[in-house]
């Protein structure tokens, strides 16, 4: 009887160490490759100001209605968050691409979910180009 | 007959399916794209401050929030950003006579329920300054505020559009620049 149970408490813990495992490998699972994700969550944009395209970013997030998280110039990141019955977060960083470009990369999480789909970036894009009055291009 | 209707429930779960899909694109096109109440709301969270450098402006802007009991939670100068929250109990008697009473009606009718009351609330603000001018910084603040009640469920999580809570804070920040310039 001992024996049986002895066993049994061996197969749950071996049940719960594999479960851990699982989702300590969930921290960094995404379901699309990173080269596809870094082209869908990234645009150029000819600008140099860094200054100006940080401060363009936080005017872009409080038009649409997020509450600004964290802004740090020197990394060159915002974040914010929209709650509106759900939750969704951003992050947004900003880095040199040559003398006259800048790559502005933004990832979306939408109540607990990492969004990979082109269409919520294309919107973001489509509203941030306009508020710099320039084109967004797709990143080569 | 039988896989006739097991193609139905078939049926019945992929329109499910692409109904929530749908739902989920309006989200995300609703969340990342400027609404027509975009311009207002930017009006109505707006002030223009003449003959002052971004730096002031900041600090008095610090200052009246800590005058509203809010705590600073992030600063980042270079940017003209500083973000602040204020949790405060809003619990009211009234609330919970009422959610007491219903309680013990429903014991009395045989059928348990817990009526919660609104318990806690968070503010949470971010003031970001703009240079717009010579000498002239664009100050824009929006509020949104979070409400739970008695079981720790969100009763409210929206942003604040009421324009007399945008037009105290400014008058309270204006107040607050003539303190710093005069050095009060």
């Amino acid at each position: 009887m001992k024996k049986q149970f002895t066993t049994l408490f061996n197969l749950f813990l071996v049940i719960t160490l594999v479960s851990c495992a699982g989702k300590q490998q969930n921290i960094l699972e995404t379901s699309e490759p990173q080269v596809k994700l870094r082209s869908m969550q990234s645009r150029v944009f000819d600008i140099t100001d860094q200054n100006r395209l940080l401060r363009t970013i936080i005017a872009t997030f409080q038009d649409l209605g997020f509450v600004i998280d964290d802004a740090e110039e020197s990394l060159g990141t915002v974040s914010g968050t929209k709650r509106s019955g759900y939750s969704l977060r951003m992050t947004v960083s900003i880095r040199p691409r040559g003398t006259r470009q800048m790559i502005v990369r933004s990832n979306i999480q939408f109540n607990l979910q990492t969004i990979e789909e082109p269409e919520p970036y294309q919107y973001f894009f489509s509203t941030l180009s306009k508020a710099l009055f320039l084109e967004a291009q797709p990143i080569k | 007959m039988r896989s006739h209707r097991i193609f139905k429930i078939c049926l019945i779960f992929i329109c499910l399916g692409a109904f929530v899909v749908a739902c989920e694109t309006n989200i995300y096109k609703e969340a990342l794209t400027l609404s027509p109440e975009s311009l207002k709301d930017r009006q109505l969270q707006t002030r223009i401050f003449d003959s002052i450098e971004e730096s002031e402006i900041l600090t008095a802007s610090a200052a009246v929030l800590q005058d509203l009991g809010f705590s600073i939670d992030e600063t980042e100068v270079k940017c003209g950003v500083i973000v602040c929250s204020r949790d405060r109990d809003v619990t009211e008697t009234v609330e919970v006579v009422l959610s007491i009473t219903l309680e013990i009606l429903s014991i009395l009718a045989g059928h348990p329920t817990s009526v919660p009351y609104d318990q806690t609330q968070k503010v949470l603000a971010s003031l970001v300054t703009t240079p717009v001018d010579n000498q002239k910084i664009a100050v824009r603040i929006t509020f949104h505020h979070m409400v739970w009640d008695s079981d720790g469920n969100i009763t409210k999580n929206e942003q604040v559009h009421e324009p007399q809570i945008y037009q105290e804070f400014f008058s309270k920040l204006s107040k607050s620049v003539f303190l710093v310039a005069h050095e009060i």
